[in-house]
């Protein structure tokens, strides 16, 4: 029995009306994009891993599809993330002094499925490099909830996090890299006990502001007490003024409800800022992610402050609403210059014109058109 | 409204939970004991309780299928804890994951020699990074039930299990000869649910970490 049908798990094709509603979706937010000044940029599907894993956790690295180039000898990775590929192009590329705004749209491939995701996310994103102040970061995430409008999703919700608490305490209390990986992947996990077991034999303040982080998540009450708990020091203080105005900036736009969780930390390990999760129409997982990530251009030639995001264009196609059929004329087969000077001006006015070929007449059903095109008394018209 | 699901296993972790759910408010309509549904009601149409195996409640809490779940350190182990968090110690069901040996077999002189150790357990994640960390070998039986018999007719040296009483191993003429941790059951909450529906289930998460720390 051959099996030449079968996709391998957690692949999947999109099937029609979806993928056109996908692609109208995908046109609507480059053009978004375009109009903030991010330019379109189309990086290969497949470059030598060194440069797709720089300075990427462990995590991106499991991620990665890795073959063996024919040309050159030399190991490719299938990208799982487009963002590392942005970072190279602005740094060795584009060569912009000033700040650099780029947006891409395209498949990724994973080697495991996040949750019960396809393992081929549609990743359609925006990065800005070159900036560094919060003025940056404001940007980055009107745009994310611009695109979240322009998609239309449901319930849209988006969590504000920064990477940079977690590194200002573990400096802080001094842990060793083996000791702060520990306790990154606890925090992570809000696994409480495991944290209080961990950060049991550091000095008091630090010690307190572990335990307390895993529940400072929440409205602006949660702001209001990590500011009260956590140790009053210049970073951790600066990432708290950021989240405040992020915070305000992000309710002001008012398209979507705006949350803080300050243990959120993500394992792709480049983040240093603020970060971003998008949550929309009771999915289990977000549907964006995005962040402050300075410095990843370094190993491209050039360290330049960076932040961005990125959605999942299939999981955001997951929460919409089925697409209304398209509907359609159903012309027959001719070659009377009335019905194709007809069906050409149709087709020009932006209706969907199909020809029924000859033979086909039982299927009529299935073209999805909902008129036809007759004629009647020496001219075509459309019933 | 703004429906909540729990996912509990039936037995010990259901009885020992019911104190943790009387103190958030919340009464079982019946007895997975003596109900054969799944879903069950309780006095708060907002919250519904989901009875699933022990092993299975990080699955249903990660892809969201149910937004809390209640599941012991060992099954969280082995799952691996993706996409859960787990905020709360409920110092419920408690036990201890032992390593254990047939009466007579000198563990410590073997993992002292250096010798290739054949473990039979249904925890193989705990066993490999318990044995890693030793820096002893290892060869892995998964078993799904009665390790107990294993070291018994020579399918394994030493067993890796749950030991509650410790009333098994002795009726099998065997000794627990190292203990790898503790266990009890941890609160797992789904993590996009813990934001979208914050509102509703913080309380729920709070009553239970009051009960659990009294």
């Amino acid at each position: 029995m051959t099996q030449a049908w079968l996709l391998p798990e957690f692949v999947e094709d999109i099937l029609p009306p979806h993928a056109r509603q996908g692609e109208a979706l995908r046109r609507r937010l480059l053009d978004l994009f375009d109009g903030y000044g991010y330019d379109l940029v189309v990086p290969p599907l497949v470059e030598y891993l060194d440069s797709l894993l720089t300075g990427a956790a462990r995590d991106l690295d499991l991620k990665t599809f890795k073959v063996v180039d024919g040309l050159s000898g030399r190991m490719l990775g299938v990208r799982a993330d487009m963002t590392p590929q942005a970072a190279r192009i602005d740094a060795h590329l584009i060569n912009h002094e000033g700040a650099t705004r780029l947006c891409y749209a395209g498949p990724v491939l994973r080697t495991k499925p996040a949750g019960l995701a396809c393992r081929e996310p549609l990743q359609v994103g925006a990065e800005l490099f070159g900036h560094a102040g919060i003025e940056a970061d404001l940007e980055i995430q009107e745009l994310l909830l611009a695109a979240l409008d322009c998609a239309g999703v449901p319930d849209a919700r988006l969590s504000l996090g920064h990477a940079g608490l977690f590194r200002a305490l573990a400096e802080g209390a001094g842990l060793n890299e083996e000791r702060a990986g520990a306790m990154f992947a606890a925090l992570r996990g809000k696994d409480v006990p495991e944290v209080e077991a961990m950060s049991a034999d550091l000095a008091a303040p630090w010690r307190d502001a572990f335990n307390r982080l895993p529940g400072l998540y929440g409205g602006a009450e949660a702001l209001a007490e990590a500011r009260a708990v956590l140790p009053d020091q210049p970073a951790i203080r600066q990432a708290l003024d950021q989240l405040d105005r992020l915070f305000a900036a992000g309710n002001a736009q008012g398209r979507a409800s705006i949350a803080v969780d300050l243990s959120d930390l993500r394992g792709d390990g480049y983040h240093n800022g603020a970060t971003f999760a998008a949550y929309a129409g009771g999915q289990a997982r977000a549907v964006a992610l995005g962040g402050r990530y300075d410095g990843a251009g370094g190993v491209f030639g050039r360290a330049r402050p960076a932040t961005g995001f990125s959605l999942d264009l299939r999981q955001i196609l997951d929460c919409l609403a089925e697409p209304t059929p398209r509907g359609g004329i159903l012309a027959p087969c001719g070659d009377d210059p009335g019905l194709r000077g007809k069906i050409a001006e149709l087709r020009a006015a932006g209706e969907r014109v199909v020809v029924e070929l000859p033979g086909q007449e039982a299927h009529r059903a299935e073209s999805g058109c909902d008129r036809k095109l007759v004629k009647s008394e020496q001219i075509w018209i459309v019933q | 409204m703004t429906q909540i699901t729990l996912a509990l296993s039936k037995g010990r972790i259901f009885e020992e939970t019911l104190p943790l759910l009387a103190a958030a408010g919340i009464v079982p309509s019946e007895s997975p004991e003596s109900s054969r549904k799944l879903i069950i009601g309780t006095n708060r149409p907002d919250v519904r309780l989901i009875i699933v195996r022990a092993s299975d409640v990080p699955t249903y809490v990660q892809h969201g299928a149910a937004d809390l779940g209640i599941a012991g350190k060992d099954v969280l182990i082995e799952h691996g804890g993706e996409g859960v968090y787990q905020p709360v110690d409920l110092d419920i069901a408690k036990c201890h994951m032992m390593v254990a040996t047939q009466v007579g077999f000198d563990y410590q002189a073997a993992v002292r020699r250096g010798a290739r150790l054949r473990v039979a357990t249904k925890y193989v994640n705990t066993a490999r990074l318990h044995f890693a960390g030793k820096g002893v070998h290892v060869d892995l039986i998964k078993l799904y039930g009665s390790m107990e018999l294993a070291p018994l007719v020579g399918l394994a040296d030493v067993i890796v299990d749950l030991v509650s009483t410790g009333g098994t191993l002795k009726a099998n003429n065997l000794v627990a000869v190292e203990e790898i941790m503790p266990i009890s059951s941890r609160l797992v909450v789904n993590q996009a649910a813990l934001k979208l529906k914050h509102d509703t289930l913080q309380p729920i998460i709070e009553a239970f970490r009051g009960a659990a720390g009294a």
